[in-house]
């Protein structure tokens, strides 16, 4: 097989098996710690969870950049450009599915239009909120910020990505969002893994079809390709950590090897990573594909393993629709 | 940077002077655009003059200087007034004020802080200009900055919960580095439909009331009184461990006698006709000034 092409890089993931768990918000919580002793300019909002985000980390660390809003998210992203103006670079601690959509206006005018140095971070996303139901799920945050001109939108896949990630969004100005889950995910990247913002990461290469993944949705499509293997269907697997600026090169190459494209996140398939696919193989190169995802439903309260199965994006439901994608040719 | 020289204050005539003037420029800049605000602009100016002229700690020469005064125009419709005082405060050239709404101008129909020196937040979408300003008076007190934060509410996008949510929040820090000053005109663009008829009464009452029920220190004025305005700001900048909201009673349209307290005008454009009228008024005022009897009856 040859290397990927372009700036999309090749990596070994860790096995699957007995691999590390952590829950992606508890890094978060400690990184956002270990990030304010290198930048005295980083502070953290609160939207009145910071013991569901982990944002207790750093409030019981780092006291004095600990600012609590209340329940408030509208004001929260307004005072926190009012603090970018002054060189402060604010992370904010909320649910995804308010700082997506209870602010959405507010993030519009106040950070993405004028540009502002804010690090918005949603928590709880996808489906998998602890038995939270539909109100706490967030299935339109990428496609709600991945409208927004401007605004970098991030999903790590696993605790090593996570903490790279955040480093990669203090280095760079401008307003990001980071997609933070809430229950354990298996580590997948060995120490050392450095995230960039754009550039996929092909975790896998197979020349029979082609599967990505966003978030911790990659670890599923890791398990889908060992399904699949079990058949004896060859597959890649690339994953996009950046859902903007998407890896439209990685896209196209993976396209032209493969034939064939799956895509899998924890999202609704309008508008995020499996939409974000078909614009660049539409355009560049038309191909057979498959988006696994939610299909335009919202949720509801339940056990991860009966949502993984009942909004078909379990690594089954992957593996699935990669077959489809032979049957029909 | 350095702090700019500190000047003497301008008299209450210098500031009545500069209003009239100001209100000719936004009722000419209108007129040339076709297109715009100008009842809340006119209503804010003696408020907008006061800050640029009497009270701002402001360089124009250095638009980026750390310890400068912050100002956010929450009624972002009313930018035309904005742009009219850093025109004449020399941020740009009066002669600009031709390209407002213009393509390619920096004065866009709402405020772009990136785009012309001396704004300090984009503006546009009512009721989101009080979390900014006590974004940037929270980040004053972490810097040890001494600079004050002023933010100009319109009191209909008071109707907005953000504005609420925002109150609740500079109190609860007690940012005595942030004044609001309400442009208390008393009329919105459209109103309430009524039993018995149609209504276009202040959006909200009371709204001092409900600014301290907030935890916010209150001082009431006449908007338009430039010893009243200068007596409520002088004291909103003294006062310590609180907010302040000086609520400036106004009226929309002032200054141009057909335009007073018509809603009508709260974004018409003046025929040639109308502009001629206006412009007469204005001048008769500034002779009056110059000549003593200036001071509002």
């Amino acid at each position: 097989m040859s290397s990927a092409t372009g700036t999309t890089r090749r990596i070994e993931p860790l096995p699957l098996a007995g691999a590390e768990m952590r829950p992606l918000r508890d890094v978060w919580g400690e990184t956002l710690v270990e990030l304010a002793a290198e930048y005295p300019d980083l502070v953290v909002l609160d939207g009145d969870l910071a013991n569901s985000t982990r944002a207790d980390i750093f409030a019981a660390a780092v006291p004095d950049r600990f600012f609590e809003m209340g329940i408030a998210e509208q004001n929260m992203v307004g005072v926190a450009a009012g603090m970018a103006t002054l060189g402060f670079v604010p992370w904010l601690s909320t649910f995804a599915a308010f700082m997506a959509n209870r602010a959405t206006d507010q993030v519009r005018i106040v950070v993405a239009q004028p540009h502002l140095n804010v690090k918005m971070c949603g928590g709880y996303t996808g489906i998998l909120t602890g038995k939270t139901g539909k109100t706490h799920q967030s299935v339109e945050d990428i496609a709600t910020f991945r409208a927004m001109p401007g605004v970098v939108t991030i999903a790590p896949a696993d605790a090593v990505e996570m903490r790279s990630a955040m480093r990669a969004m203090m280095e760079i100005d401008g307003p990001m969002y980071l997609r933070v889950t809430r229950d354990p995910s298996p580590t997948i990247f060995p120490a050392g893994y450095r995230f960039e913002i754009g550039p996929g990461v092909l975790l896998r290469e197979g020349s029979e079809v082609g599967l990505i993944g966003t978030g911790v949705q990659t670890v599923r499509v890791l398990e889908a390709a060992d399904l699949l293997a079990n058949e004896g269907i060859a597959a890649s697997v690339l994953h996009l950590p950046t859902l903007k600026p998407i890896d439209a090169d990685a896209i196209v190459a993976l396209a032209e090897r493969t034939g064939r494209i799956v895509t899998a996140e924890d999202h609704s398939i309008i508008g995020g990573l499996g939409s974000a696919v078909a614009e660049v193989l539409g355009e560049r190169r038309p191909t057979p594909m498959r988006r696994v995802g939610l299909m335009d439903v919202y949720g509801e309260s339940a056990p991860n393993d009966y949502l993984l199965e009942k909004y078909g994006i379990s690594a089954g439901h992957v593996a699935r629709a990669a077959r489809e994608l032979f049957v029909a040719g | 940077m350095s702090a700019p020289v500190a000047v003497t204050r301008p008299s209450l005539d210098d500031l009545r002077r500069t209003s009239a003037e100001a209100r000719k420029l936004i009722v000419q800049a209108i007129h040339h655009a076709g297109a715009g605000h100008l009842g809340g602009p006119l209503s804010a100016t003696d408020l907008l003059t006061a800050l640029y002229f009497d009270q701002m700690t402001i360089d124009p020469e250095q638009p980026e200087w750390a310890e400068r005064d912050r100002f956010i125009l929450s009624k972002g419709h009313s930018s035309i007034a904005l742009y009219v005082q850093l025109a004449l405060r020399g941020y740009f050239p009066v002669d600009e004020l031709k390209t407002f709404d213009a393509a390619q101008s920096r004065l866009q129909g709402h405020p772009d802080m990136h785009a012309l020196p001396g704004l300090e937040m984009s503006t546009g979408s009512l009721g989101q200009g009080l979390s900014p300003g006590a974004g940037m008076a929270l980040g004053a007190r972490l810097r040890g900055l001494s600079f004050r934060t002023w933010v100009m509410l319109g009191d209909g996008e008071i109707q907005e919960g953000q504005i609420w949510e925002a109150a609740f929040v500079a109190a609860r820090y007690r940012l005595d580095n942030l004044t609001a000053i309400l442009d208390y005109n008393g009329l919105p663009q459209f109103g309430w439909p009524e039993a018995s008829g149609f209504t276009r009464e202040v959006p909200i009452d009371d709204p001092g009331g409900k600014f301290r029920a907030f935890g916010w220190h209150v001082i009431e004025c006449d908007g338009h009184d430039h010893a009243s305005i200068r007596e409520a700001l002088d004291a909103a900048r003294a006062f310590v461990g609180q907010p302040t909201c000086v609520v400036a009673h106004t009226i929309k349209g002032k200054g141009v006698s057909y335009m007073e307290g018509d809603f009508n005008w709260h974004a018409k454009v003046p025929s040639d006709d109308n502009l001629a009228t206006a412009l007469a008024e204005l001048d008769a005022q500034i002779a009056a000034i110059d000549s003593g009897n200036g001071r509002p009856a």
